[in-house]
C-alpha cells in the first residue's frame, strides 16, 4: 500500500472521512443548533465536490477489483454535485429535523455504494456497492418517521429492491457457471453466446431494469416517491438512476458486445415500453411526486435511447442529459419541497393561482417543466435532441419517430403544470413562501444551468473528452 | 449594421429590458423603442443587400457569419440571408410594430406580455436567418411555447383548450420536422462520413431518391401543420379565435410563415426529386385547403372565427405555389406569405379594435360602424378588400402570380386545381363583402355603439404602417419580385436538377 491508494480512492476516502466526522459529531454531542450543522456539512460537501476535480489519476487496485479513470472520476463529480444541491434544498426541511445527522450519514453512506458501484473491476465489488446504495436508502425513504406513507414506501421498496438484486445474483452466478469469472475485464472474451449466458443478460439486465425504474420493472416507484420526504425523492430520482446509468455504460453495454443484436432488440422493446407507460400514467397524476416519478421513468427510456446506439456519441449524450435532467429535475424539485414543507400541499391542483403570490418561485418551476419537456432555449431540449440524434444513428427511424412523438405527449402534462401555474384561477392559492438561502442558492445554480448549459457546447466537449479512452 | 445576430440579440435584449422595468410607461415604452430598432436593422439590412446585389455580388446568401457550436455533431451556428429570408425579416418587424402598438393597454400582466411577445419574435427572426438545420430547428420551437402562454394568459373564449391544442398540434408538427431532419443529417457525407446540418452543403449532396421519398413528408408535413396544411389546420381557427389581437396578429402574420418558409427552403430546395413525386399530393391537399377554407369561412359568425378560416385558405395559395414547382407560382407563394402576412395583422389588429370597443364579435350584433368611428371602419374595409385580391393591393399581386404560375403545368390535376383555386377567390368576395357592409356600413344596430371613440395615435400608428406595406406591394410589385427573383431561380434550378437526374 502507497500513495497511490489514497489518490486512486480519494472520493471513497473523503467521503468515508465526513461520514465518520459526522457520527462523531453525533456521538459527541458538541453541536446542537440544526442551522450551524447544516452550513457545516454543506461546506463539507461543497470541499468534497471540489476535491472531485483535482487529482484524477488512471489506474487500479487490489488487483483489478477497483479501478478508477478520467470518466469515472467525472461520474463521481456529477453524483457529487447533485447531492450537494439535494443538500441545499433539504435544508427548510431538515432544520427542524430531529435526526438531521442520521439523515446525512445515511444519504452519504449510500453514496459510497455508488462509488464502489462505479468502480467496481468485478461483480463482486458492484454488487458490494449495490448493497450498500439500496438498505440506507430505503432507511431514508423512512424518514417521515410519523408517516405511515413513508414505512410503507420504505417497505415496497426493500421487498422489490431485494428481489431484484436476488434476480441478478442469479444472473450473475450464472455468469459465472458459463465463464468462471467475475472480472470486468476478462468477461466479454469468455462471453461466447450461448444461451445461459442470454438468460443471465436477460437476469442482469432486469435488475438494473428495476434500479433504473424501467418499464415493466418501474412498479414500485409512483408508490415509494410519493411515500418519500421530497428530499430523498429527489435523491431517488436523480441520483440513484445516475448511478444506475454510469454503471449501465461501463459495465453492461461492454460485457454482451456478442450479443449485439439481442443486445438492441431488449432496448429497444423496453424504451418503446417504458417511455409510453410513463408517459399515459403521468397523464393521469395529481400528485406533484407521482407525476415526476411517472416523469423521470419515461426520461429513463430516452436515456436508453441514447444508450442503445452503443456509440461515444451515445455515451456522451446520455452523461450530458443526465446532467441537464439533474438541474431541471431538482429545478422542480426544491419548489415542490418548499411547498411541501412550508404548507404540506403536494398536488398539482393547488398550484393553480401560484404565479400571482410566487411568481419567482413560478418561472423555477416553469423552466424545469420546459427543460424536462425539451423545449428550447432550455439545456433540455439539447440533452434529448442529443440522444435522439445518436438513438437515430442506427438507422432505426420507427424509433425515432416514436420518440420524438412521444415528447409531444409529454409535453402535454408538462403544460398542464403550466397551465395550473399560469393560466388557472384559484380562491386560496398557496401562500407567499420565503425560502432560505441554501435553498435558493441551490434553485439558483439548477437555473443557471438549465439556461447556460445548452447555449455552451464546452460541457459537451469536457464529457467527450473524459470518455475518450 | 449588417451583422445578422443583431436580429436575434435585439429583440432578446428589449425582452430582458422590459424585465427591469417599474411601471406601465416604460414597459412600452421599451418595447416601443426595442422594435423601432428591429426595423432599422432590418431595412439597413435590405438596402446594404439592395447595395452589395447592385455591386455585383452574386453568391447565394449574403452577410453569412458562422461559428462552430456543436463539433461533435458538426452543429453551427451559421446564418445568412438572401432575398425570399429579407422579405421575411422584413414583415416580421413590421408586424412586431404594429402588434406592440395594438397592445398598447394591456392591464393584465402587461411585463410578461411584451416579454413574450418580443421572445416570439426572437424565435421568427432566428428561423428566417438560420442557414444551418438545427439552429433552424431551435429557433422553430423557441417560438411555440411563447405562443401556448399569450393564448392561455391573455386569452378570451375557451382558451386552455385552444393554446393546449396549438401548443400540442404544432409541437407535434415539429416531431417530425425533427425526425426529417435528423434524416437528412444521416444521409449526407461531406467527407470522412463525417455529416452536416449546413443547407447549401446538403442542397450540393445527391440524396438517394428512397431517402427522400421518407423525408420529403416528414419534412412537409410537419413545416405543413405550421403554415395550416389541410388536414393538420384544426389548431388554426382555435388559436386564432382566442388569442389576444397582438398574439392573433403575430401568429398569422409571422408564425404561419415559419411552416411556409420551411416548407420552401428546406422540404422543397433539399428533396427536389421528392418534390415532383408528391407535388400531386400538395396541390391536392392546398386545394382543398383553399376550398374548404373559404365554404367554411362563409358559415362563420364571429369575426375572427371568420379571419381565422379565411387564413386557412389563404396559406392553401401558399403550399399551392410552392407544390406547383415553377418558378412564378414559387414567386406568387414568396408574395403571398408576405402579402397574407402584412394582410391578416391588419384584419386581426382591425377585428381587435373594433371588439375592444364593441365588446362584441358577432357579425349580427355589429353595424353601421362607418358613421361612428370611420377609421377603424376603413381599416377594416381596406383589410377585406386585399383579403378579397382587389388590384392596387398586395393579395391581388400575390395570387394573380400564383394563378399566373400554376397555369404553367400543363397536367389535368394542375389545371383543375389552379380553377378551382381562382373560383375559390369569389366566395373570399362573398363573405368579406357580407361582413364589410353588415358590420360597417348598414344602420347602427345599438346605441351603445354611437359613444365610440376612434382609433388612438398607436392604433392609427399601427395601421397606417401596415396599409403603406400593403400599398408598397400593391402599387410596385417589380422591386419585391426583384428582390426574390434571383433566389427562387436558384430553387428552381435545384428542383430541375431533379428532373434532369430523373
Amino acid at each position: 500500500m502507497n500513495t497511490d491508494f489514497f489518490i486512486l480512492m480519494k472520493s471513497e476516502l473523503s467521503l468515508l472521512f465526513i461520514i465518520f466526522l459526522l457520527l462523531f459529531i453525533k456521538v459527541w454531542g458538541g453541536i446542537k443548533n440544526n442551522t450551524t450543522l447544516l452550513h457545516f456539512t454543506n461546506v463539507l460537501l461543497l470541499i468534497n465536490l471540489v476535491l472531485g476535480f483535482f487529482w484524477n489519476v488512471k489506474g487500479e487496485l487490489f488487483s483489478g477489483m477497483y479501478f478508477t479513470n478520467d470518466a469515472i472520476s467525472l461520474e463521481k463529480s456529477i453524483l457529487n454535485f447533485g447531492t450537494l444541491i439535494i443538500s441545499l434544498q433539504a435544508f427548510d426541511w431538515l432544520k427542524t429535523h430531529k435526526h438531521l445527522l442520521e439523515f446525512y450519514i445515511l444519504l452519504l453512506n449510500t453514496l459510497l455504494g455508488m462509488f464502489f458501484m462505479i468502480s467496481g473491476g468485478n461483480f463482486l465489488i458492484f454488487y458490494l456497492g449495490l448493497e450498500l446504495a439500496s438498505i440506507p436508502l430505503a432507511s431514508l425513504v423512512n424518514f417521515d418517521l410519523e408517516k405511515r406513507k413513508s414505512s410503507e414506501a420504505a417497505m415496497k421498496l426493500i421487498l422489490s429492491s431485494a428481489f431484484a438484486s436476488g434476480i441478478m445474483l442469479f444472473g450473475i452466478s450464472m455468469l459465472y457457471g458459463t465463464t468462471g469469472s467475475v472480472a470486468f475485464a476478462e468477461l466479454p472474451k469468455l462471453i461466447s453466446g450461448g444461451s445461459l449466458q442470454m438468460l443471465s443478460l436477460i437476469f442482469i439486465f432486469s435488475g438494473f431494469a428495476f434500479k433504473l425504474s424501467a418499464a415493466p420493472f418501474h412498479f414500485w416507484t409512483a408508490d415509494v416517491y410519493e411515500g418519500a420526504p421530497v428530499s430523498v425523492t429527489s435523491f431517488l430520482s436523480v441520483i440513484s438512476k445516475a448511478a444506475t446509468v454510469f454503471v449501465f455504460i461501463s459495465v453492461l453495454s461492454p460485457l454482451f458486445i456478442n450479443f449485439q443484436n439481442s443486445w438492441y432488440l431488449i432496448l429497444f422493446l423496453t424504451i418503446v415500453l417504458t417511455i409510453t407507460l410513463g408517459n399515459l400514467f403521468a397523464m393521469r397524476q395529481n400528485n406533484f411526486k407521482r407525476f415526476l416519478a411517472f416523469s423521470s421513468i419515461a426520461q429513463v427510456g430516452y436515456i436508453l435511447l441514447g444508450l442503445s446506439s452503443g456509440t461515444t456519441m451515445g455515451t456522451t449524450a446520455s452523461i450530458y442529459f443526465l446532467i441537464v435532467y439533474i438541474f431541471s429535475n431538482l429545478g422542480a424539485f426544491g419548489v415542490v419541497a418548499l411547498v411541501s414543507s412550508e404548507t404540506g400541499k403536494e398536488n398539482i391542483t393547488d398550484y393553480k393561482g401560484f404565479y400571482k403570490t410566487n411568481p419567482v418561485y413560478s418561472w423555477v418551476i416553469v423552466l424545469s417543466m420546459f427543460s424536462l419537456a425539451g423545449i428550447p432555449p432550455t439545456a433540455g431540449f439539447f440533452g434529448k435532441m442529443f440522444l435522439i440524434t445518436s438513438g437515430a444513428s442506427k438507422g432505426n427511424y420507427i424509433l425515432i419517430v416514436f420518440a420524438a412523438l412521444n415528447m409531444v405527449v409529454s409535453l402535454y402534462y408538462y403544460l398542464r403544470v403550466v397551465k395550473a401555474i399560469f393560466i388557472e384561477e384559484n380562491e386560496t392559492p398557496i401562500t407567499k413562501l420565503v425560502g432560505s438561502v441554501p435553498l435558493k442558492l441551490g434553485l439558483i445554480i439548477c437555473v443557471i444551468g438549465i439556461i447556460i448549459t445548452g447555449f455552451t457546447s464546452g460541457l459537451y466537449q469536457y464529457i467527450m473528452a473524459c470518455f475518450k479512452f | 449594421m449588417t451583422n445578422l445576430s443583431l436580429l436575434i440579440l435585439l429583440p432578446l435584449l428589449t425582452a430582458l429590458a422590459v424585465l427591469f422595468c417599474r411601471d406601465n410607461k416604460q414597459i412600452r415604452l421599451t418595447a416601443l423603442v426595442g422594435s423601432l430598432f428591429q426595423l432599422i436593422v432590418s431595412s439597413s439590412i435590405l438596402f446594404s443587400y439592395f447595395g452589395e446585389r447592385a455591386a455585383g455580388n452574386n453568391s447565394q446568401m449574403l452577410f453569412e457569419a458562422r461559428y462552430t457550436w456543436y463539433e461533435a455533431f458538426n452543429i453551427e451556428y451559421y446564418v445568412g440571408i438572401d432575398g425570399i429570408s429579407i422579405a421575411m425579416i422584413m414583415l416580421t418587424s413590421i408586424i412586431v410594430i404594429a402588434g406592440i402598438l395594438i397592445s398598447w393597454n394591456v392591464e393584465k400582466l402587461p411585463k410578461e406580455f411584451f416579454f413574450l411577445l418580443l421572445l416570439l419574435s426572437v424565435g421568427a427572426y432566428g428561423f428566417f436567418i438560420s442557414l444551418d438545420l438545427f439552429t433552424l430547428f431551435f429557433f422553430l420551437e423557441f417560438a411555440v411555447i411563447p405562443k401556448f402562454l399569450l393564448i392561455g394568459i391573455w386569452g378570451s373564449g375557451k382558451k386552455e383548450y385552444s393554446s393546449m391544442k396549438l401548443a400540442l398540434m404544432l409541437m407535434g408538427g415539429s416531431a417530425l420536422v425533427l425526425v426529417g431532419i435528423l434524416a437528412t443529417y444521416f444521409n449526407t457525407d461531406i467527407g470522412n462520413s463525417i455529416h452536416t446540418f449546413d443547407i447549401l452543403k446538403i442542397s450540393q449532396q445527391h440524396i438517394s431518391i428512397e431517402a427522400q421519398r421518407i423525408i420529403f413528408p416528414l419534412l412537409f408535413i410537419g413545416f405543413g401543420v405550421f403554415t395550416a396544411l389541410f388536414p393538420f389546420h384544426t389548431w388554426a381557427p382555435d388559436g386564432h379565435s382566442s388569442a389576444p389581437t397582438a398574439a392573433s396578429m403575430f401568429l398569422a402574420g409571422i408564425s404561419m410563415k415559419l411552416g411556409g418558409y420551411g416548407c420552401l427552403r428546406v422540404a422543397t430546395y433539399l428533396m427536389p426529386e421528392a418534390a415532383h413525386e408528391y407535388s400531386w399530393l400538395i396541390v391536392l391537399l392546398a386545394t382543398i385547403a383553399i376550398i374548404y377554407g373559404s365554404f367554411a369561412t362563409l358559415m362563420q359568425k364571429d369575426l375572427k372565427y371568420m379571419n381565422a378560416y379565411s387564413s386557412v385558405s389563404h396559406c392553401g395559395f401558399v403550399l399551392l405555389g410552392i407544390g406547383m414547382l415553377t418558378k412564378t407560382a414559387i414567386t406568387g407563394a414568396v408574395i403571398q406569405m408576405v402579402s397574407h402576412g402584412l394582410m391578416t395583422a391588419l384584419f386581426f389588429g382591425a377585428i381587435g379594435m373594433i371588439y375592444e370597443r364593441a365588446h362584441t364579435r358577432q357579425i349580427d350584433q355589429l353595424g353601421g360602424l362607418l358613421k361612428v368611428i370611420p377609421f377603424l371602419g376603413v381599416v377594416y374595409v381596406i383589410a377585406g378588400l386585399c383579403s378579397l385580391g382587389l388590384p392596387g393591393l398586395s393579395g391581388f399581386v400575390a395570387e394573380m402570380t400564383v394563378f399566373v404560375g400554376s397555369w404553367q403545368r400543363p397536367e389535368l390535376l394542375n389545371r383543375v386545381a389552379t380553377i378551382l383555386a381562382c373560383a375559390s377567390i369569389v366566395v373570399t368576395a362573398v363573405y368579406i363583402l357580407r361582413a364589410a357592409g353588415k358590420t360597417v356600413m348598414g344602420p347602427i344596430t345599438n346605441e351603445h355603439f354611437l359613444h365610440l371613440k376612434d382609433a388612438a395615435w398607436n392604433e392609427k400608428f399601427a395601421s397606417i404602417l401596415l396599409i403603406v406595406a400593403i400599398l408598397a406591394i400593391g402599387i410596385t410589385p417589380f422591386w419585391f419580385i426583384d428582390l426574390i427573383s434571383a433566389d427562387t431561380q436558384i430553387i428552381i434550378e435545384n428542383l430541375t436538377r431533379g428532373i434532369v437526374s430523373k
